[in-house]
């Protein structure tokens, strides 16, 4: 019991640590909080041209212009709270660097080290990102729409959490790439651009055709982002809905074995350059 | 390198030195590049992925509609193409050049380049050439070939001048507004995130006009000029200008651009002192 203390305590400190660490790049963080604004805006204004040229009413799939606008808003509420910005480039670097030959030494596990950086770095993100986003959202307040049920607003709360934790450990697995490869950025970045699209960041994904779509959801990549917008919005309902949430579980799982597997096999091959 | 080359910098005057400067520079990058290889190749295909989504993107919105504003579907598919080649332009030339400029002043290798015998905004913006992005360039003039021929084009030598000349305008305005940007990090030295925020410009970039209406289409027209930079040359060339006051205020946005920059950065140096002593 008093062992399972301490190890709170200890992560407990990193996290503070993390937290002052994060404090420094504040600025940083409100800039890119705008920036992050910026295409958001574009692609609303996008689709309100669009509907303007539309009757009243009409429909686009299945989706009118005030659920359209909601489901970028909250794409970017979920983009703020959980994805990974500086992690992985810093956990490539301490592997390039040697930094991680100290944690092979300390009785401290590098992941949930790392994990705990991460809760740091989003806590601080998150209030930063709370003025820019706050404002955008009240300035949109007219496209926002309520969850559709208490019960959608508490499992995309849950589902939410798990996109994070998946967030984390793949970006984690990617960046242990820099065991054996000089460069990861290449790699991380076409994972990027997958998570882009058929995360649903660009548009929703049933705007593609039915069949794409089904086949989608059996990749882990909606459940880096969409999948807790889309119980919100009451997208997916009942029995799609809870298989939606096995599905995330399943490749949190996987992730997470895939993450401790790899770690093991890179800490062996590694040579502790420069250390 | 023969050893007429390697002198030439040093007899030669004027522009006529810059440019032998220049092709010594090129050579240079063009052999780093080529050490690794495998890196070189997987960026082509970072580059092409994404090009390829935001081609996705726009066929995703037009299976559920046949026009944004006035913008057919093979008229924004041309948009995208030309915002793209004009990107990997200013990628090929400029970026990394630019984006280094905070690690430049952070490690004080600046105060080594502002030594040398060149003018150091030359050498802050032209030291490296990334020969990928010159090969992503072929992908975004396939896509405005192909493009053209859906929209059955029948474009002059006139329209191919004037698209090539209008796009080092929008060349131009890429590269002063980073400049302005990474001179920023002469005061605050954490600026790697300036870079990082120039790239969601470019998202507006590749946006057809119409879909910015009022006070919005003024900021990213006068302010920071995106809508000018790909959406006039290709206005342009697919003949859908409107008056050529268009290409006029593309010229004078491109000039007051590079104009502040050049403001900028005069002030910038004027007031540097070191990062390291």
């Amino acid at each position: 019991m008093i062992k399972f203390w301490n190890e709170w305590i200890k992560y407990g400190h990193v996290i503070n640590v993390g937290i002052q660490n994060t404090l420094a790049y504040r600025m940083n963080f409100l800039f890119r909080a705008v920036f992050t604004l910026i295409p958001l805006l574009a692609n609303i204004l996008l689709w309100k041209t669009i509907f303007s040229d539309k009757a009243e009413g009409d429909m686009i799939g299945a989706y009118n212009l005030s659920q359209m606008v909601s489901y970028y808003l909250l794409i970017l509420i979920v983009n703020s709270m959980t994805a990974v910005n500086e992690d992985d480039w810093q956990i490539a670097a301490d592997i390039r660097n040697g930094v991680i030959s100290q944690f092979l030494l300390k009785p401290m596990d590098y992941l949930t080290f790392r994990f705990s950086l991460f809760l740091a770095n989003r806590l601080i993100y998150i209030l930063v990102a709370t003025i820019p986003v706050g404002l955008f959202l009240l300035w949109q307040r007219n496209y926002w729409t309520a969850p559709v049920s208490m019960e959608a607003l508490m499992l995309s709360i849950l589902s939410l959490s798990l996109t994070g934790l998946l967030q984390f450990l793949i970006s984690f697995t990617m960046a242990l790439l820099a065991f054996w490869v000089l460069e990861v950025a290449t790699f991380i970045f076409i994972l990027y651009a997958f998570e882009y699209i058929a995360g649903g960041h660009l548009f929703p994904l049933d705007l593609l055709p039915t069949w794409l779509e089904t086949l989608l959801y059996w990749t882990p990549f909606p459940y880096l982002l969409s999948f807790p917008v889309l119980i919100y919005l009451g997208r997916v309902e009942g029995q799609a809905m809870w298989n939606g949430i096995l599905v995330q579980t399943v490749w949190l799982v996987i992730a997470f074995l895939t993450a401790r597997f790899v770690w093991n096999r890179g800490i062996r091959s590694y040579t502790a350059v420069g250390g | 390198m023969s050893k007429e080359t390697r002198i030439a910098p040093l007899i030669e005057t004027g522009w006529r030195r810059y440019l032998c400067i220049y092709g010594a520079l090129c050579q240079n990058s063009i052999m780093r590049d080529m050490q690794f290889k495998v890196n070189f190749v997987l960026w082509l295909i970072v580059e092409l992925l994404w090009f390829g989504l935001q081609i996705t993107f726009i066929s995703v919105i037009y299976s559920h509609t046949d026009h944004i504003g006035s913008w057919s579907r093979y008229e924004v598919i041309f948009l995208i193409g030309a915002a793209n080649f004009i990107q990997q332009l200013f990628h090929a030339v400029f970026l990394n050049n630019i984006t280094q400029l905070s690690e430049h002043i952070r490690t004080g290798r600046l105060d080594f380049m502002l030594l040398l015998p060149v003018n150091p905004r030359f050498l802050v913006s032209l030291r490296t050439m990334d020969l990928g992005s010159y090969v992503s360039t072929l992908a975004a003039i396939a896509v405005m070939v192909y493009a053209g021929i859906q929209l059955e084009l029948q474009p002059g030598i006139i329209h191919f001048v004037g698209f090539a000349m209008m796009s080092v305008c929008g060349v131009m305005i890429h590269y002063s507004l980073m400049l302005i940007l990474a001179s920023i990090s002469f005061w605050t030295i954490k600026a790697e995130g300036f870079a990082w925020g120039y790239y969601n410009l470019f998202n507006v970039a590749r946006l057809p006009d119409a879909a910015f209406k009022g006070g919005f289409k003024a900021f990213f027209t006068f302010a920071i000029p995106m809508l000018l930079v790909a959406n006039i040359p290709t206005k342009f060339f697919i003949q859908k200008l409107q008056s050529p006051m268009e290409i006029l205020s593309l010229i004078m946005m491109a000039g007051a651009c590079l104009l502040a920059s050049e403001i900028m950065w005069r002030f910038a140096i004027k007031h540097y002192t070191s990062a390291s002593s």
